[in-house]
């Protein structure tokens, strides 16, 4: 174990991934149920909220995994773009529908939380359309993808397309904070503030949070394998043709 | 560069299309907004500036393909690449003459279909400044996003895709603007952000649309 | 203005097609590519005129000798002759196009419109782009596409006052020039070799 880049060999990333994969999962489905059960079940209503507040359990960790998605992809597309090594791209390539998966989540969570909280299913508030934003990105990103045919091609444009988007999409937050003030809470989770949410709703929190974490790698190992695998097979198709 | 910048002119006047479509387009979409708001004056006057706004990106977008896509098709790209003249000039001479063939006679225009809209007359000031920034940027975006898509078959759609996200900065700082002069607002804020915007891309974009055009030459 | 290529690789869709691709092309010479269509001549052409990166090797040519001109010749269809080729000629910071125009008999052509000439007379403007341009090394894929027989014999002339000039040329292409001085270079003992099937490298090759 020289160093990190041994893991952008192909054969080496399946290898290790294979091996650790069955654990991650494993415990990402341990947390989930655990997170989940514990908040949903063993948890007082909030006494602003009701039991409504337990969607947070989703909503939260769902939000964040959106936002962590595009930063793994955009990580992951400069290490394309320095480096060149084809798993990492490949890695972003497969992280994107994770992401807009999440992006939905958070979504459709917020929808449903905002319903009987605001008396409204959807506000155009800077994180609601933020996050709308972010899904429209995802959706450019993975059409790109799909469109070009030349693997190394897709590679660089797509790398390209998440770095500026990246920047546009950090512009677009602003603007939009700028544009409404909204209706939405403070994030709930912070290590210093004093109003943070109670301990009771915090640590199942924490636990779901772990397990959406553990649950995104998981879903990443397993795409990008499919993925690696998908791409040498096109290529020995390629070197077939050429004969 | 001055040569391909009146190249690209010159192309775009006399193929037709460039110049009149972009501003029949604008023309039509604002005509169309009354019939589907209703025609009441107060309700208009509210939001004309944001209708102007998005009338002008939405015309502006519909010529984007044609910045690159028929210098790719005739080989010209391949050969402008080779000559001495580097790609991030060929970039920023591209979008400036797409400014200058479409962005531009629709800020022009913008004014006289303010009156449609029956736009305060406080409105017009910030909303022609607010388009005169803003458009640049807006051209500028279209030229990477056109960049990115040269090489595809069916590269409309997905460049509408790919583009129209990026512009909603622009679109924000520069219609609000534009509503907080027809309000009589101070309007100060959101014009440095939008001339800021602009500034951005015109420095940064060149180099990411020159990128993704040798990507797709080779 | 010596163009040198040393033991170059080049990959088309991600393939690689050609490996170990070796020459020099000295001023005042000619070197004429062949080799069965799908070998890849196009592909080493785009890498040596700078087009496309090659896998491995190099290609070393003195900064702003090369001119690249390819399948199609980038002609404005609304543009007339004349534009079409000042254009070219003020990219490439020239300004004379008289002797381009008389080299492949375009005088009669000058204002009419791109569009309206045939794929001969396209080519030919085309063509004349070359010597607008100024630059030393031409670097020409398959240059006598749709030219009569006329105006092959134009061509091969103007290339030999290019060569006799100081000049170079690099082409491929089917038809005997009647360059009696060109060397022929065949490209396909060059292909690739077929590499095992389980022998993937990091970059899918």
């Amino acid at each position: 174990m020289s160093s990190i880049w041994e893991y952008a060999n192909p054969k080496k990333f399946i290898d290790t991934t294979d091996r650790i994969l069955p654990w991650i999962s494993v415990l990402a489905v341990v947390c989930l149920v655990v997170g989940l059960v514990w908040g949903f079940f063993f948890t007082p209503d909030d006494f602003r909220q009701g039991s409504t507040v337990k969607i947070i359990y989703l909503h939260v960790p769902s939000a964040l995994m959106a936002i962590n998605a595009w930063l793994m992809m955009l990580v992951t597309s400069i290490i394309w773009i320095v480096r060149r090594h084809h798993v990492s791209a490949l890695a972003a390539r497969a992280a994107a529908p994770v992401g807009v998966v999440m992006t939905l989540i958070a979504l459709a969570t917020g929808a449903i939380w905002g319903q009987p909280m605001w008396g409204t299913w959807w506000a155009w508030d800077p994180r609601l359309t933020s996050f709308l934003i972010l899904f429209l990105f995802y959706l450019g990103y993975i059409a790109l993808w799909e469109a070009i045919e030349n693997d190394d091609t897709a590679a660089d444009l797509t790398s390209i397309l998440c770095l500026v988007g990246s920047v546009f999409a950090l512009l677009s937050r602003y603007a939009v904070n700028f544009w409404n003030q909204g209706l939405h809470q403070g994030a709930s989770l912070s290590l210093d503030k004093e109003e943070n949410v109670h301990d009771v709703f915090y640590y199942p929190l924490l636990v779901s949070i772990a397990g959406f974490v553990l649950l995104f790698i998981a879903l990443v190992f397993l795409r990008t394998q499919t993925e690696i695998r998908a791409r040498r097979m096109r290529a020995l198709m390629a070197r077939e043709r050429m004969g | 560069m001055i040569a391909l910048l009146t190249r690209d002119i010159r192309l775009a006047i006399r193929a037709g299309g460039g110049f009149g479509l972009g501003l029949a387009f604008f023309l039509i979409v604002v005509v169309l907004v009354p019939f589907g708001v209703g025609p009441q004056s107060d309700l208009l006057a509210r939001i004309a500036a944001g209708v102007l706004w998005i009338g002008a990106l939405l015309a502006c977008l519909l010529s984007l393909d044609r910045i690159f896509a028929l210098d790719w098709e005739d080989g010209s790209l391949d050969l402008l690449a080779t000559a001495p003249l580097p790609m991030e000039a060929v970039a920023i001479v591209k979008a400036l003459a797409h400014w200058l063939t479409t962005g531009l006679p629709l800020v022009l225009a913008a004014p006289v279909l303010g009156v449609l809209l029956s736009l305060p007359a406080a409105g017009y000031m910030p909303l022609i400044v607010s388009l005169l920034l803003g458009t640049p940027a807006l051209s500028m975006i279209g030229t990477f996003g056109a960049a990115l898509t040269v090489g595809l078959k069916r590269g409309g759609l997905l460049l509408s895709l790919l583009v129209l996200p990026l512009y909603v900065p622009t679109l924000i700082f520069g219609a609000e603007m534009a509503r907080r002069g027809v309000d009589g607002l101070d309007y100060g804020t959101p014009l440095l952000m939008l001339a800021g915007i602009t500034c951005g891309t015109i420095a940064l974009l060149p180099f990411a649309a020159a990128a993704v055009l040798r990507v797709n030459l080779r | 203005m010596t163009v040198t290529v040393t033991d170059l690789s080049v990959a088309r869709g991600g393939v690689r097609v050609l490996e170990g691709v070796s020459f020099d092309l000295a001023p005042g010479a000619a070197l004429v590519l062949r080799g069965p269509n799908g070998i890849g001549k196009t592909t080493l052409l785009r890498t040596i005129a700078g087009l496309q990166p090659p896998l491995s090797g190099q290609v070393e040519a003195a900064p702003d000798s090369l001119v690249y001109a390819g399948h199609a010749d980038g002609i404005k269809p609304t543009l007339s002759v004349r534009e079409n080729l000042s254009f070219w000629a003020q990219v490439f910071g020239k300004k004379d196009i008289s002797a381009a125009v008389e080299a492949f008999d375009l005088g009669a052509l000058i204002d009419r419109p791109g569009g309206l000439l045939s794929a001969g007379q396209k080519r030919r403007l085309g063509l004349a782009r070359l010597l607008v341009t100024g630059r030393a090394v031409w670097v020409l894929d398959e240059p006598t596409v749709s030219l009569d027989v006329d105006a092959v014999a134009m061509f091969a002339r103007v290339v030999r006052a290019h060569l006799a000039a100081g000049g170079s040329a690099l082409l491929a292409t089917h038809i005997d020039l009647g360059l009696g001085e060109a060397e022929v270079l065949d490209v396909a003992p060059f292909r690739a070799a077929k590499m095992d099937m389980d022998d993937f490298d990091e970059a899918f090759l």
